[in-house]
């Protein structure tokens, strides 16, 4: 037992500050930012539009490409390379999976809805922080979702269960680091998302998971007040 | 027991909870999951008797039949032409459908409609694979010659043009311009250079403040304020 106090000071069961906001890039179809402290991730929502080249259209419905890219200099470590890499490829990839139970794309035949998440600043717990502010902007974006999803990364520091892992606590010296990021459908409870890295024993795991559904409750209230902000007072009489 | 959980003129993001209980229809925008009715989309709710629906407050056009629409020629066929919707799928303008004057076969298609032009002309069939045709055939179709097209939401629309047209009609007297509103979201519009411009500020006035009640009084003010400034 050696991992008393968190670095900043918060709770084991508490997240960063996160902040969202909706609509922040004009120009985009839907748009929103998530910010977990100093991971902060954009997402552009463009479509449905026609899909080209042809043969990935598919004629039953529409499909979700998802684009994850860390900025170059967004993280404390070394210079990302500009580009995408494996790891991006990897998270684009888990993004959409994430995001595809809860989208309807029935109604958009031979066409595509492309997601873009551009993270300026990063520290640990990005693609729960993409997967957030995606889920925001397809929502924004008018187009049919079923819920918002949420996402947070859970984990174990040594032998202490930790919610919303910091850089610090990714990269803990002294122990075994599990980290865990889980995505979930706030409504049925369901989980879109379930990765790890690391070690952890079975019934921390079914322990963390429970800690992390209570915050991806607490985000999901963020993310609807964020939501509805932007459309509040759009009553119609 | 069936419990409606909002009031009507809510708004509502996808995953609020509508109703509880088997009593109420889940309409356009909404849907049921056991026992209960969520919000699919962004909108305002609309209780309509049994049913309870949500009108949409954003997302991209989607074409249906007999909408109104204005679109640009991209591409000339042997059948017709194909014109982009403002949407995720073109349309096709066939020879036929053209215009209403006869069309020879081989005749030379670009004199009718090249490439690059807008035109205002109606949606005859929509299939389920997105295939679109369209019209020029009726009252008022027509090639849009001049003046400029601007893009606004199309879920604003309706604002745009009013009760029975009240407020497009307002535009067009106090403006003097020619305005053809698409339900796509394009309207064109054709006047002097000053009044195309205040048109044109305007319209985008309107779809900034599409929520606000008595908004057709409050733009007929600013529009004679700004006609003084100018006059």
């Amino acid at each position: 037992m050696s991992y008393k106090e968190r670095a900043d000071g918060r709770k084991f069961e508490d997240c960063r500050p996160m902040e969202a906001k909706v609509g922040v890039i004009k120009r985009a179809d839907g748009s929103a930012y998530f910010k977990f402290g100093n991971t902060w991730a954009y997402a552009a929502v463009y479509g449905p539009r026609t899909l080209f080249p042809r043969f990935m259209q598919n004629p039953t419905k529409g499909i979700l490409r998802c684009h994850y890219n860390m900025m170059p200099f967004s993280s404390v470590g070394e210079r990302v390379r500009p580009g995408g890499s494996r790891r991006s490829k990897e998270i684009s990839m888990v993004t959409a999976k994430s995001l595809l139970p809860v989208l309807d794309l029935s109604a958009y035949p031979n066409s595509v809805v492309d997601v873009f998440i551009e993270l300026p600043s990063t520290e640990a717990g990005s693609r729960c922080a993409g997967i957030n502010a995606a889920a925001l902007a397809l929502a924004d974006a008018g187009l049919k979702v079923k819920d918002i999803v949420a996402a947070v990364s859970v984990g174990r520091v040594d032998d202490q269960l930790v919610v919303d892992l910091d850089y610090t606590e990714e990269s803990y010296p002294e122990g075994h680091v599990a980290d865990i990021p889980i995505a979930m459908v706030p409504s049925t409870g369901k989980i879109t998302l379930l990765q790890m890295d690391g070690i952890i024993p079975k019934d921390d795991l079914v322990k963390v998971v429970e800690l992390g559904k209570k915050a991806c409750m607490e985000i999901s209230k963020l993310q609807k007040d964020a939501l509805r902000a932007k459309y509040a007072g759009s009553e119609k009489k | 027991m069936t419990e409606i959980k909002v009031k009507d003129k809510d708004i509502v993001v996808p995953g609020d909870k509508l109703v509880e209980g088997m009593d109420v229809l889940p309409g356009q925008g909404t849907y049921r999951e056991g026992e209960a009715i969520y919000a699919e989309r962004i909108g305002v709710v609309k209780v309509d008797g049994r049913t309870v629906k949500i009108i949409p407050l954003s997302g991209a056009y989607v074409p249906q039949r007999d909408d109104l629409i204005i679109a640009k020629v991209f591409n000339i066929t042997m059948n017709g032409w194909n014109v982009e919707t403002n949407s995720a799928y073109p349309a096709m303008l066939s020879l036929r459908d053209g215009s209403s004057d006869y069309i020879q076969r081989g005749a030379d298609l670009n004199k009718y409609h090249d490439i690059g032009d807008y035109i205002l002309c109606g949606v005859t069939n929509v299939t389920s694979q997105m295939l679109i045709d369209v019209t020029m055939k009726g009252p008022g179709l027509q090639k849009l010659v001049g003046g400029r097209v601007i893009r606004v939401d199309s879920n604003k629309v309706p604002r745009i043009i009013g009760k029975q047209g009240s407020m497009v009609s307002l535009l067009k007297e106090k403006t003097g311009c020619k305005i053809s509103v698409g339900q796509n979201g394009l309207v064109w519009i054709s006047g002097t250079p000053n009044m195309e411009l205040l048109a044109h500020n305007t319209i985008k006035k309107i779809e900034e403040e599409a929520h606000i009640p008595g908004l057709t009084e409050a733009i007929g003010k600013f529009l004679d304020e700004q006609i003084k400034v100018k006059a």
